[in-house]
């Protein structure tokens, strides 16, 4: 006899060895469902969002505030030698910004005169708070407090400190989470703008601690990058509007088949260090139109 | 249904504490793993049952926010909060070694299972690094949370036990 049975006056309660089972079926399901599709996207994020998003935004300015206290505990020292070493780079800057403001007038008038109004792409951007990040530590991913309410859509690329951060892989109406290129296994194709070289920059959970990705697949035989190159989002990726900053070039090293070569790059904003970004609100597929 | 009431409470408050305030206060590039510790500890405390809906509801709060697929947190977790659920018989409020070692032992198990099934198939073999730098450092953060949470959780569950046995000598001298 089957043990789901109910006798007269006894409240109806399934085994638990039969319980675990519709789980881990319905979470094997799931993953199967999911895998290739957003079935249950829109229902369970938009029935996530009004549950735990609300509150997010309160305990997220809690979380903030604390990890404000850690740091000032810790890092009295370090923002003394930082404070010195940033005001003779203040002054470095200034120096340089005046000769960069000349030769951008001579620029303008350049660019008049050979009539190229778009050299550099610029973009329409929305700022948005980051109210949350990765519960785990596999994987790095955050919760930003805006969704398709403030008309973000999936795949949007999201910058902040003048790099690139990732782009919005999941969406319910008042929240987006949002995958970095630090992720591991999150592929970005790359270009190095001195010699317009591509690459495939991927994320490593064994560099993502030195602030480090990996690249690979770079064709370069007359040995033209080198440490320091600026990489750049390119023009044949399919998820990454181009020129968006990635990083410099940290090392290079020839691969087994002295075809390609591999290396890490510096990225160029701080992970972990930004309580706010900006969503690139323009789409890589509609920008042609 | 008290029990229900404050496991269904207890699973989104501590999603949020996790999601927005330890993930502030990272030791050694970790944080620790609350969700792992709730299913183990309601498992530990009611039955099998609880420790499994538990779980799977804490492992689907991490799919829906932070996950590649749904479901591979909810398996993993629902899988430790039904076996934590089998030490249910050896609870006793003043002994805090066994919950102690289960939470350890979970978490270990979380960590290897959640490496296999979302690391090695992509060819990540190098075991030995995750083990150091991600597996080990979150046992150790989770064990160091739960000697605080740990008797919070049994501060209130004692409560409600009490509560429960006076309400039902009440009933019984009626």
């Amino acid at each position: 006899m089957s043990p789901i049975v109910r006798k007269k006056g006894e409240r109806f309660t399934i085994p638990s060895k039969y319980l675990l089972l519709i789980l881990s079926s319905i979470s094997i399901l799931l993953m199967v469902l999911t895998y290739g599709t957003s079935l249950f996207d829109v229902p369970v994020n938009t029935v996530a969002g009004t549950l735990i998003v609300p509150f997010e935004k309160g305990v997220s300015r809690a979380g903030e505030w604390l990890k404000g206290r850690k740091e000032e505990l810790t890092s009295v020292r370090s923002l003394l030698e930082e404070n010195a070493r940033l005001r003779e780079q203040v002054d470095k800057l200034t120096e340089e910004n005046i000769i960069l403001m000349q030769e951008r007038y001579e620029l303008t008038d350049m660019q008049a005169l050979l009539s190229l109004s778009e050299v550099y792409y610029s973009y329409n951007k929305v700022g948005a708070r980051v109210i949350s990040k990765d519960a785990g530590n596999w994987y790095d991913t955050f919760v930003i407090d805006k969704g398709t309410n403030d008309g973000l859509a999936l795949d949007m690329n999201v910058i902040a400190g003048g790099g690139l951060v990732g782009r919005i892989t999941k969406i319910g109406p008042n929240w987006a989470t949002v995958t970095s290129i630090i992720s591991d296994g999150v592929n970005v194709s790359g270009q190095v703008v001195s010699s317009d070289l591509t690459l495939i920059a991927t994320g490593d959970l064994q560099l993502t601690d030195r602030g480090l990705i990996a690249f690979s697949q770079l064709s370069d035989p007359d040995g033209l990058v080198v440490k320091g190159d600026k990489v750049v989002t390119s023009h044949i990726s399919d998820k990454y509007l181009p020129g968006l900053l990635i990083g410099y070039i940290d090392t290079v090293t020839n691969d087994a088949n002295n075809l390609t070569k591999s290396g890490t790059i510096k990225t160029a904003s701080d992970f972990g260090y930004f309580s706010t970004v900006l969503v690139i609100t323009d789409m890589k597929n509609t920008e042609y139109e | 249904m008290i029990q229900r009431i404050l496991v269904a409470i207890s699973i989104p408050f501590f999603f949020i504490l996790q999601s927005c305030i330890f993930t502030n206060l990272k030791l050694g590039n970790v944080i620790p793993n609350l969700m792992v510790l709730l299913a183990c500890v309601y498992g530990f405390f009611y039955d099998e049952k609880t420790g499994a809906i538990c779980g799977f509801f804490c492992g689907l709060l991490m799919d829906i926010f932070f996950g590649q697929v749904l479901g591979m947190n909810a398996l993993i977790i629902t899988l430790i909060g039904f076996l934590n659920g089998g030490f249910s018989g050896l609870f006793y409020a003043e002994d805090i070694r066994l919950p102690m070692i289960l939470i350890t032992l979970s978490d270990a198990s979380y960590g290897f299972m959640y490496y296999i099934l979302a690391f090695l198939m992509r060819g990540r073999i190098s075991i030995g690094y995750y083990s150091l730098n991600v597996i080990l450092p979150e046992i150790f953060y989770t064990l160091l949370v739960s000697l605080f949470i740990y008797p919070i959780l049994l501060f209130i569950d004692t409560k409600f036990r009490n509560y429960r046995i006076r309400k039902e000598r009440e009933r019984q001298d009626v």
